[in-house]
């Protein structure tokens, strides 16, 4: 038990930090919602070492830290729609299998993307702003693969160590 | 590396993307006739393009500066704590937007006699 605690505190905090490395580098395309998602390499990675119960508690807390510490309630309305969605695509191709890290990481950049937007257009009572759909999709497929490589190289590291 | 679903699932990503940008973006950059904001859902005004001329919108959620200079439309300014809607390039082809996301505010570019592919999907 103690472990496990102690495990899941370490990654929420090395998640806060990859999301305040992120917000320090300047990484705009001149489209809202696009953005590395370091944060998510502590999630695919948690999901694959740890249980899925303790996975999703690192990335509410994570979310839910970093909003109070650096955003604001309406940015905790976006993380948290996106970081759910993605979160409960990635488990779902986890419990199907026949996907590796890399697969399951895309989807979650690409799920990420699209329960964003999908908040927004809610927000803003406009269906126009899915004019960015293809755009994201596209954002979270590389975003998604970049972070996934990562995590599987740190993947077969670290599984050593939690085994 | 990556596995058959793998693939599979990217190539259906990239498949989806493909047919939204076909059916969504204008060929060779259609350009708009009019502009038109919306606020909170709500319609707020329709321009036209080929009209210079500044619109300030100032309400509850904050201010917002739009600029049509040049057969294209920019937020020059903006109160709001993101900028993505200062930052976005300026715009001109037929269903590009803008959107200040904290003030609910939505910049459309639009042409006459044609339908919006979203309108469609909102009613």
């Amino acid at each position: 038990m103690a472990k496990k605690v102690a495990y899941s505190a370490i990654l929420v905090a090395l998640a806060m930090i990859c999301s305040y490395v992120e917000a320090l580098i300047p990484f705009h395309f001149g489209i809202p919602g696009i953005k590395l998602g370091l944060a998510n390499l502590v999630v695919v990675i948690a999901l694959y070492l740890l249980k899925p119960s303790q996975a999703f508690g690192i990335s509410v807390a994570r979310i839910v830290l970093v909003a109070f510490l650096f955003g604001s309630l309406s940015s905790l309305l976006y993380s948290l729609a996106g970081g759910m969605l993605s979160f409960i695509v990635m488990l779902l191709l986890r419990k199907i299998r026949g996907f590796s890290v890399i697969g399951i990481s895309i989807a979650g950049g690409v799920s990420h993307n699209v329960g964003q937007l999908l908040v927004a257009a809610l927000v803003v009572e406009n269906m126009s702003i899915f004019y960015y759909m293809p755009v994201l999709l596209i954002a979270g497929l590389i975003t998604g693969m970049l972070i996934g490589i990562v995590a599987a190289k740190v993947c077969r590291h670290l599984r050593v160590v939690v085994e | 590396m990556l596995k058959k679903r793998d693939v599979i699932f990217i190539i259906i990503v990239i498949l989806l993307a493909g047919i939204m940008a076909v059916f969504m973006y204008p060929k060779h950059g259609e350009k708009g006739e009019t502009v038109r904001i919306m606020i909170d859902g709500k319609e707020h005004g329709n321009y036209l393009l080929g009209e210079d001329r500044v619109i300030e919108i100032s309400n509850n959620s904050g201010y917002n500066k739009i600029v049509i200079e040049n057969g294209e439309v920019y937020m020059e300014k903006a109160d709001c704590p993101d900028q993505y809607c200062v930052e976005h390039k300026a715009i001109f082809k037929e269903n590009e937007t803008i959107v200040c996301l904290p003030h609910k505010l939505v910049v459309e570019m639009h042409s006459q006699g044609k339908e919006a592919v979203f309108d469609g999907v909102a009613q």
